[in-house]
């Protein structure tokens, strides 16, 4: 058996030591190392799902850290979640790179662009063949890296640069809790590696926590609530870049690291009735948000945030395949949504939906991709997206969470309703600005034209027509509750209904009522709609709760060392000054006064007894005289 | 015995620095020839001790001992182990970095800088291998002096006050250092003052004697390290220190300080040193949390990257205090990285002062355009300071807090935060210097030069190795360290 699984990651990885060495001499050229080495990983993928077939698994592929008898060695899973993963992750890529040639095609940072591209894919890569969660937290940050570098990639622009750094950091708080939870998982059972967690059968509370702490970082890194506000911002990167990792790929990453851990979360009810909530919970708020948003753009990442949100409430329910399988789908469709929204801010220059309007019959090729997918997003059959999102919306209902159902069913028709407002506001009615639209060069439309094809027929790997397939292939080996692969007409009709209800709907308002319905629901609902327009007012309250005290603290901190800590040195340095001058004196006027003293003692006397020393021997002999009187006086007083 | 290859390593410098003393003033060229290809040897002797380093043998290795003074014991003793072969190595390098950037920031009295420049290598060096306390004492009080002059003749404004303040603040922690010594000294059965022969006596002492002792040392090492609260004089003195200085301060004699407790105070003073585990990890996470949130506010980009040296400092205190096989493997790992990667960063530091001739963070922004590759390096340490997975501070940080969580829960998830804030104003720097519009001010700035680079590249291939094969470094130390935890503690954790 030959291994190469693992050299998945690395051909990308010379791509971007060329581009990011030799960019600025090879200049166009580039864009052609990029997706060479993008596509001999997609091919490799392919032999690595083959040997997959055939029966070939994971290996272990070097020594990472080692002491004290335990090592920490680095290798490859290799199984139907990974292949799965690898083939979409390497596709998607592909294809959108080939893109990024017409989109960024003027920009004067063009092959530092693709050598972020490619750093992207290794990081992400390598996320999904990881074997262990250190491995795997290496990859995951190393996206998020890279998020931060392609977000801020137009630097110059102010809030290009604050949405890359609040990117970062707002990730990074999920990710503080991930990295505890492998701290604590590695003391509970000393082991990182994927495959141990598949053999835990306690009902250890900590397994509880740890994968409480684990969902943590999925909540940062797909945009969950409470943690999803980065997202939004993050649109300020190239049009590309949010098609393949603020939509397709790394977002995504939450929902395939609760996937690859979910035996820990299947130990306890508890931590998969969390995921589901947050997931509900992220579903709808951001879809209700996508339905007044005017940016084309965020829009979409609202879109995005809301079917992230949805994944989740399919793994929270249970539903391993479904989650797993609309995370597939929701690639395809939604990196061609962001493709298409960018073909027409290339054409147009502007992405205010309120300013577009008929460009359909100005951008056929754009229009048509645009509507598929739209149609696959909005789940209206034989779509991918129905297919996938009747999965979750099964689940649901088969292993009773109704409230859950709902939820799921209405984030569906405010999916399909926001998602045609967008297509009827951008492509269809009478154009509301003076725009010289223009259809985009071939290498971007063909890569449309490629997703598009996906974003039709993957949907059938996991319909009955191929006897779900795809579920038989990616369910996971030991799942106690066997899930249902029956038909759920209940759910589907249902589906089906609210697909083909937010679509009428958003007719009615923009096709056929074109303000004026708009216009007076709006005003029955004020409130509402102002706190949906103003996205439930998060940042304002991250930024009383979090950003200001955080920064307050800073101050005072800093206030505190140079106030106190560094004036407390300074003070002993100046009460030693002090003391020492008090100890001058002391020394000056009273040591040294003391040895004067006996000095001008001595001088003194020494000058009144000069005088006695007259040299007269009369003098003498008249002292010496009265002294042997003085003498006698004495004796006879105190004779006896 | 076999050649003293220790003893050659830890006195090239000096014997190059009396050399100097010779070449007459005006020869600034053969100087400098002469004390980089001095320390570029003393590199390469480090380099050849690394390959010749038998990394399974816990017996300290290219051991030299002579008797010195007899009438009271003390003798030349010199030894490397696991502990410090890293140390060494980063001390080789970054004295040779340094001093190729000296030759470039230097612009005044060349003869006397490089004099001083090659005595403090010849003191860092040898306490590093010193085995004997006297010597030991003798090394560390070496440094002190040329890094004294060294900030307050070639400092920046206020070098005076910084000097001063280095200097009267290590030696009031030295003086109870010596203290220390002497209380091992007369309470020891035998009158020695060989670390090895004294680790087998001291550790019967009783706890209260040991805890005196352990204090008279805490003084000396704390303030080196520097641990909160006796960490202001680091900032001052990295202000105001040439760039070349700041790194050599940075890279290695904060390391002074850690490995005083990891080869004097924990071996030979252990329960004393169970006492303080946890005061001594609560510090590691006030010095983790404290200096990230004063590195926050700070707005002179020396000054931050100073504050960021005392959190990352917490890290590898933090991983000590842990007392476990991975903590401890983690904190001297930090000890290195830290050396490579703020070594790096006060470079940087130095690349952007020395064209611009001001750090004040708010008056950049929009470097990125003009200095792309400079850009492309200052990113690749921050990230690489902030802990970045694939990067070597990512390793060392990631042990320190698996040892930590092994014994202090609590402290060790409150010292998880710090890596939150530590994300934040690393990347408020990035965004201050290099992202949104260039200021017009700064458009005739040029970029990175071929020298600077040539400095920073060896740095980067470290930070990169070992984040993403840590075992490269860790296997020269993990035996040490089992031997030394199997010493301190009985039971390996």
């Amino acid at each position: 058996m030959v291994k190469f699984t693992h050299l998945i990651p690395v051909f990308p990885f010379i791509a971007f030591l060329i581009n990011i060495f030799f960019g600025r001499k090879i200049k166009k050229v580039s864009a052609l190392v990029s997706i060479l080495f993008s596509t001999v990983s997609f091919l490799v993928s392919i032999f690595t799902f083959i040997g997959f077939l055939n029966g070939e698994g994971s290996y272990v592929v070097y020594r990472f850290l080692s002491f004290n008898n335990t090592a920490l060695d680095f290798g490859v899973t290799v199984d139907a979640l990974s292949c799965m993963m690898l083939l979409v992750v390497t596709c998607v890529g592909t294809l959108i790179q080939v893109y990024s040639i017409g989109y960024m095609e003027k920009d004067p940072r063009f092959s530092r662009f693709f050598a972020y591209l490619s750093l992207f894919m290794t990081s992400m890569l390598s996320l999904i063949i990881a074997d262990n969660l250190l491995m795997f937290y290496m990859g995951w940050e190393g996206v998020g890296l890279c998020s931060y570098l392609l977000i801020s990639f137009w630097f110059e622009k102010m809030s290009a640069a604050r949405a890359g750094m609040k990117a970062f950091i707002t990730t990074r708080i999920g990710d503080t809790g991930f990295f505890i939870g492998i701290l604590l998982l590695y003391f509970i059972t000393g082991s990182v590696y994927f495959k141990d967690l598949s053999a835990l059968d306690t009902q250890n509370n900590l397994f509880y926590i740890a994968a409480l702490l684990i969902f943590c970082g999925a909540i940062g890194k797909s945009a969950q609530f409470p943690l999803h506000t980065w997202l939004p911002d993050a649109m300020e990167g190239p049009t590309p870049v949010s098609a393949l990792i603020h939509a397709a790929t790394m977002v995504a990453a939450g929902v395939y690291l609760v996937a690859r851990t979910y035996s820990l979360f299947m130990l306890n009810e508890a931590s998969l009735a969390v995921v589901g909530v947050i997931g509900a919970i992220t579903a709808l708020m951001a879809a209700s948000i996508a339905t007044v948003t005017n940016d084309i753009k965020r829009v979409l990442a609202y879109s995005t945030i809301s079917q992230l949100g949805l994944m989740m409430l399919g793994l929270g329910v249970g539903g391993y395949s479904a989650g797993t399988f609309h995370l597939m789908t929701h690639a395809f469709f939604k990196a061609l949504l962001f493709l298409c929204a960018g073909s027409v801010i290339h054409g147009v220059q502007t992405q205010d939906l309120l300013k577009m309007g008929g460009l359909f019959k100005k951008m056929k090729a754009t229009s048509i991709t645009f509507v598929i997918a739209a149609l696959a997003i909005a789940g209206v059959p034989p779509f991918s997206g129905f297919w996938s999102k009747d999965e979750i919306l099964a689940e649901a209902l088969n292993n009773g969470h109704p409230v859950l159902f709902s939820a799921a069913l209405l984030t569906s028709l405010l999916t399909s309703f926001y998602m045609f407002r967008l297509i009827f506001l951008a492509l269809f009615g009478r154009p509301r600005s003076e725009l010289h639209a223009h259809e985009s060069p071939k290498v971007m439309t063909i890569p449309l034209g490629i997703l598009a094809f996906f974003s039709i027929f993957i949907g059938l790997l996991g319909s009955p027509f191929t006897h779900h397939a795809f579920q038989n292939f990616i369910a996971m080996p030991g799942l106690h509750h066997q899930e249902e692969i029956a038909v759920n007409y209940l759910a589907m009709g249902l589906s089906i209904l609210v697909a083909f209800l937010g679509i009428a709907l958003s007719y009615l308002f923009y096709i056929r009522n074109n303000k004026i319905l708009a216009e007076s629901v709006r005003a029955k609902f004020k409130p509402l709609y102002n706190l949906i327009s103003n996205k439930y007012y998060f940042d304002e309250i991250y930024d009383f709760l979090f950003v200001k005290p955080a920064l307050r603290l800073a101050r005072i901190s800093s206030g505190f060392d140079s106030g106190v800590v560094d004036r407390a040195v300074n003070l002993a340095a100046s009460q030693t000054i002090v003391l020492s001058k008090i100890q001058a004196w002391f020394d000056r006027y009273i040591v040294d006064g003391l040895v004067n003293l006996v000095g001008i003692v001595f001088q003194v006397s020494s000058g009144a007894l000069r005088r006695m020393q007259t040299g007269l021997i009369q003098n003498y002999l008249l002292v010496a005289f009265f002294g042997i009187i003085l003498v006698i006086i004495f004796k006879l007083i105190g004779g006896n | 015995m076999s050649f003293p290859i220790l003893s050659l390593l830890v006195f090239l410098p000096l014997l190059g620095s009396l050399v100097i003393l010779l070449i007459p003033k005006k020869k600034t060229g053969a100087i400098k020839a002469l004390a980089t290809v001095i320390t570029a040897a003393v590199f390469i002797i480090s380099i050849f001790l690394l390959i010749k380093f038998n990394y399974t043998n816990t017996n300290m290795q290219f051991e030299e001992r002579l008797t010195w003074i007899p009438q009271i014991n003390v003798s030349y003793h010199l030894g490397l182990d696991g502990l410090s072969i890293g140390l060494i190595f980063l001390t080789g390098l970054l004295s040779f970095l340094a001093c190729i950037s000296s030759c470039r920031d230097i612009h005044i009295r060349h003869k006397e800088y490089f004099f001083l420049y090659l005595m403090l290598i010849t003191g860092m060096l040898g306490t590093f291998v010193a085995l004997d306390l006297f010597l030991f004492y003798v090394f560390w009080e070496l440094v002190l002096v040329p890094m004294y002059f060294l900030i307050g003749i070639w400092g920046g404004a206020r070098k005076e006050y910084a000097a001063m303040k280095f200097f009267l603040y290590t030696l009031a922690g030295s003086v109870f250092m010596l203290l220390g010594i002497l209380a091992l000294y007369f309470n020891s059965p035998v009158r020695t003052f060989d670390i090895l022969e004294l680790a087998k006596y001291a550790p019967a002492f009783t706890l209260g004697l040991q805890i005196l002792i352990f204090l008279a040392f805490y003084f000396g090492f704390a303030v080196k390290v520097p641990i909160f609260p006796f960490h202001t004089w680091l900032p001052d003195a990295h202000v105001e220190a040439p760039t070349p200085i700041s790194v050599i301060l940075a890279g290695v004699l904060l390391k002074m300080g850690a490995y005083g407790f990891l080869r004097i105070s924990f071996p030979l003073l252990k329960d004393a040193a169970h006492y303080f585990a946890f005061p001594l990890a609560v510090l590691g996470a006030v010095n983790i949390l404290y200096g990230a949130f004063v590195a926050m506010a700070q707005t002179d980009f020396k000054k931050m990257v100073a504050y960021s040296s005392v959190s990352h400092m917490g890290f590898v205190l933090l991983g000590m205090a842990s007392f476990t096989v991975t903590g401890f493997n983690g904190a001297i790992l930090q000890m290195f990285n830290h050396g490579i990667i703020t070594g790096a960063m006060f470079l940087l530091v130095g690349v952007i002062y020395s064209r611009a001739h001001t750090r004040d963070l708010d008056k950049f922004g929009g470097l990125g355009v003009k200095m792309p590759v400079y850009a492309g390096f200052l990113s690749l340490f921050t990230f690489a300071s902030l802990g970045l997975p694939g990067l070597s501070g990512f390793v060392g940080e990631f042990l320190s807090l698996l040892g930590g969580y092994y014994t202090f829960k609590t402290v060790t998830i409150i010292s998880a935060l710090g890596l939150v804030i530590t994300a934040g104003y690393f990347l408020y720097m990035l965004q201050r210097m290099l992202l949104g519009s260039l200021n017009e001010k700064w458009a005739g700035l040029s970029d990175i030069s071929k020298v600077e680079i040539f400095t920073l590249v060896p740095l980067m291939i470290i930070t990169v190795v070992i984040g993403v094969y840590p075992l490269s470094i860790l296997k020269y130390q993990s035996a040490a360290v089992i031997d030394l935890i199997t010493k301190i503690s009985g039971v390996i954790q």
